[in-house]
């Protein structure tokens, strides 16, 4: 029904399979828009969050998203200004996948703001000093060069590219991408740098607060280089259970490997860095407001030493490793579980960075403060996940995501025979169901 | 955000931010600009040659 | 640090004074129009201007011993002035160092509510409306029309109740310009505490009280000279216009954090 609409020399389900799909994704969705609504109308009294814990999940959520989905601004550098060509598989993936991550960003700030309609304060009184200003402004600025990374993927659908118009115009910003991706890479680092300046800058909080250079602290460019260096992780988590779930090879593995490899010597140099970050703080920063590292550690339920060892060993170093050697990358487990601990490494390690720096008591006279989120948060942190899988969704049914698809998964007839076929002939209910 | 706001002061973390979010912002303008300009001129001219 | 502002209005509490009975709480409520709940035992959700921290010394009886400790805004200045950790991470510029008063403002009106100043407080004194106030009825006839109340969503504090300090200085004004006098600027809970245990005024005034008791060093960065005064978490550079009298050396030392080489002392526990 929807084939004139489906890329040329591509498999994919019936409608009816594809819009079940959409319906029980959209049951999760609404869920989460439900729980939405209840707290634009309502308020924040819907959450967990006290006045210990002004930053809770959903911050977290937000520095996690954006730092996975630091791969689309990582992977265009390498593509468009590196020149790292076999990266053109897989940059219309790492672009939807940035997209889906800012937008969710984005989404989920709206809904933890006190005030949301007063939103457009931040850019319209803004306070150059404040971490959380930049982060605003580049953030959006960002999702903005997103869009325009993405827009000519959709303008390359059938249907819309018959339209001279919109033909020209996906042609003419394919021609300038570098430009956008070069902007984009600008206020990346920036945003991703001012996140971990957000913690970072709290002098009055001494497990989060680290020196640094000039206004920046350290936590500045830890986040940018473990943004750059777990975000093309979790592109290829995304693309890999893609495959999983259509059942085809839609990116080849050179540009796969290219990525890991690549990922694999950021994610060391950066995991150096944080060694060293971490030693200095526990060693020369916080004694200098009174405090040991194990203060930090202890006498709680929850945040023991072991969450320091998971996030730089076990997540850290571990996936460095596997993917730097050459063995390692090219064992299909070793790459699954490496990417898989290094994702779950930047989730980490922001969870920390948000979270633990609320529990931890500063007062001599105060007391750890633990928080579990209410079931208004957890819905309205998966409300992203539901929709970027819709989108995939939609984008993989009918927008060449894969350039290299019709190649590595060739159909009966060939390509060049279905291309004369008419669309309403294609033999729809014949095709092995393939859609995610 | 601009000077026109009261709280704007032309001090040296007003230049250099919003000049670093203005020059941004400038580049994709004027590139999506130059894209949308050029992409209905060359529709035109397809269309033109089209109609000839 | 240089003393720049006009004035550095601040706080000493004598902690060797306060009995903890919670006037000081009782009257920053009432003159700032601060919502309630119906149930407020639950402290991290209740707005508490200022609040009294009890402490102990952690020994056992006979040898056990109590402080209480009021906590209301520190006023920080941070290490060069307007540098208060809340003021520099407002992204709406909603929160400002008042460098007349040395006071930190809240703009009810301009916080949208991120919080980010309340995660930067180590003294938890930013407290979030996490719902629209509720006034039993009648009581709203009783609010301050001095103060205006906040809706839900915003974050606010103590102010060293400022609208005191303008309705002061307009009085002041109206006499032709003068200088304000030490008691014409008194905060709500400074008048309410029948113990005297909490003094203010400027501590940029040698004349004034809270000078001479602890004999601010504005040269390092208000340090106190007094060495019977300290102030709260001293070393993280908060610079807080809040000072605190004891003679007892435990209490000063739960003032701050120290390694066990600095400090052989126990950190006294916490209770409420």
């Amino acid at each position: 029904m929807d084939s004139a609409l489906i890329p040329k020399g591509v498999k994919r389900c019936p409608l009816w399979q594809f819009l079940l799909f959409i319906g029980a994704v959209g049951i999760v969705l609404l869920w989460g828009v439900y729980a939405m609504l209840l707290c634009w109308f309502k308020g924040l009294n819907q959450t967990n969050m006290n006045d210990y814990y002004g930053f809770a999940l959903w911050i977290w959520a937000d520095l996690a998203v954006i730092a996975v989905g630091g791969g689309a601004f990582f992977t265009g550098l390498l593509r468009y200004i590196f020149g790292k060509d076999e990266l053109k598989n897989i940059i219309n993936y790492a672009v939807l996948i940035g997209f889906i991550c800012y937008s969710s960003a984005l989404l989920i700030l709206a809904i933890d703001i006190g005030q949301p309609l007063r939103g457009w304060f931040i850019f319209w009184h803004a306070n150059v000093h404040s971490m959380l200003t930049e982060v605003a402004f580049c953030l959006s600025c960002y999702f903005g060069v997103l869009t325009i990374e993405y827009l000519p993927l959709v303008l390359e659908n059938r249907q819309i590219d018959k339209v001279p118009f919109f033909h020209h115009l996906g042609h003419n910003m394919h021609e300038i991408m570098a430009v956008f991706a070069a902007t984009g890479a600008f206020l990346s680092f920036f945003h991703q740098g001012s996140l971990g300046g957000v913690a970072g800058v709290l002098f009055g909080r001494p497990f989060a607060y680290r020196e640094g250079v000039f206004i920046w602290p350290w936590t500045f460019f830890l986040f940018t280089w473990s943004a750059a260096a777990c975000g093309p992780c979790f592109t290829i988590l995304v693309t890999k259970i893609t495959e999983k779930v259509t059942r085809k090879k839609l990116v080849k593995d050179n540009a796969i490997e290219l990525l890991a490899k690549i990922s694999g010597w950021m994610i060391l140099t950066y995991i150096i860095a944080k060694t060293v970050d971490t030693w200095y703080w526990a060693t020369v920063t916080a004694p200098s407001k009174g405090f040991t590292l194990m203060e930090f550690y202890s006498n709680n339920a929850l945040y023991g030493i072991w969450i320091l060892v998971a996030e730089i060993l076990i997540c850290g170093y571990i996936p460095a490793f596997i993917l730097i050697t050459k063995k390692g990358r090219k064992n299909p487990l070793g790459v699954w579980i490496a990417i898989i601990l290094a994702v779950i490494g930047v989730c980490l390690n922001r969870w920390v960075m948000v979270l633990q720096v609320m529990a931890v008591p500063v007062m001599t006279f105060d007391h750890w403060a633990l928080y579990y989120p209410s079931w208004q948060e957890v819905a309205t942190t998966i409300l992203p996940v539901a929709y970027g899988v819709i989108l995939i969704a939609i984008s993989y049914r009918y927008l060449p995501v894969f350039p290299n698809e019709a190649e590595m998964n060739p159909i009966e007839p060939l390509p060049e025979e279905a291309a004369a076929i008419e669309p309403s002939m294609a033999p729809e209910q014949e095709l092995t169901p393939a859609e995610a | 955000m601009f000077p026109f706001n009261f709280e704007w002061i032309w001090d040296m973390g007003h230049t250099v931010f919003m000049g670093g979010l203005w020059y941004a912002l400038t580049i994709i303008g004027i590139g999506m600009t130059y894209c949308i300009i050029k992409a209905a001129i060359d529709a035109s001219k397809k269309n033109g040659e089209h109609h000839h | 640090m240089k003393n720049n502002l006009n004035h550095r209005f601040g706080m000493v509490i004598d902690l060797d004074k306060c009995t903890g009975c919670g006037s000081c709480m009782v009257a920053c409520m009432a003159e700032n129009n601060v919502p309630f709940r119906k149930d407020e035992s639950d402290k991290l959700l209740s707005i508490t201007w200022m609040r009294v921290f009890r402490l102990n010394n952690g020994k056992p009886f006979p040898e056990t011993d109590i402080c209480y400790l009021p906590r209301p805004c520190m006023q920080c200045a941070g290490l060069h002035e307007g540098h208060s950790p809340c003021v520099s991470v407002c992204p709406a510029t909603a929160t400002d160092y008042g460098m007349e008063t040395g006071i930190v403002s809240q703009i009810y009106t301009r916080c949208f509510g991120c919080r980010y100043c309340m995660a930067s407080c180590p003294y938890h004194s930013r407290y979030f409306n996490w719902w629209d106030p509720i006034w039993p009825d009648g009581m709203e006839k009783y609010l301050s029309p001095n103060v205006s109340p906040r809706m839900r969503g915003v974050v606010e504090k103590c102010s060293f109740c400022y609208h005191r300090y303008q309705l002061a200085k307009d009085k002041a004004f109206m006499d032709g310009g003068r200088e304000l006098k030490e008691n014409e600027y008194q905060t709500a809970c400074t008048q309410a505490c029948p113990a005297n245990a909490i003094t203010f005024g400027d501590l940029n005034n040698p004349d004034h009280a809270v000078h001479r008791m602890v004999k601010p060093d504005l040269e390092h960065g208000g340090r106190p000279q007094n060495p019977h005064a300290f102030r709260l978490l001293e070393r993280l550079g908060t610079n807080p216009k809040v000072y605190y009298l004891s003679s007892r050396k435990w209490i000063r030392h739960a003032g701050d954090n120290y390694l066990k080489n600095e400090a052989k002392m126990k950190k006294p526990v916490h209770h409420g």
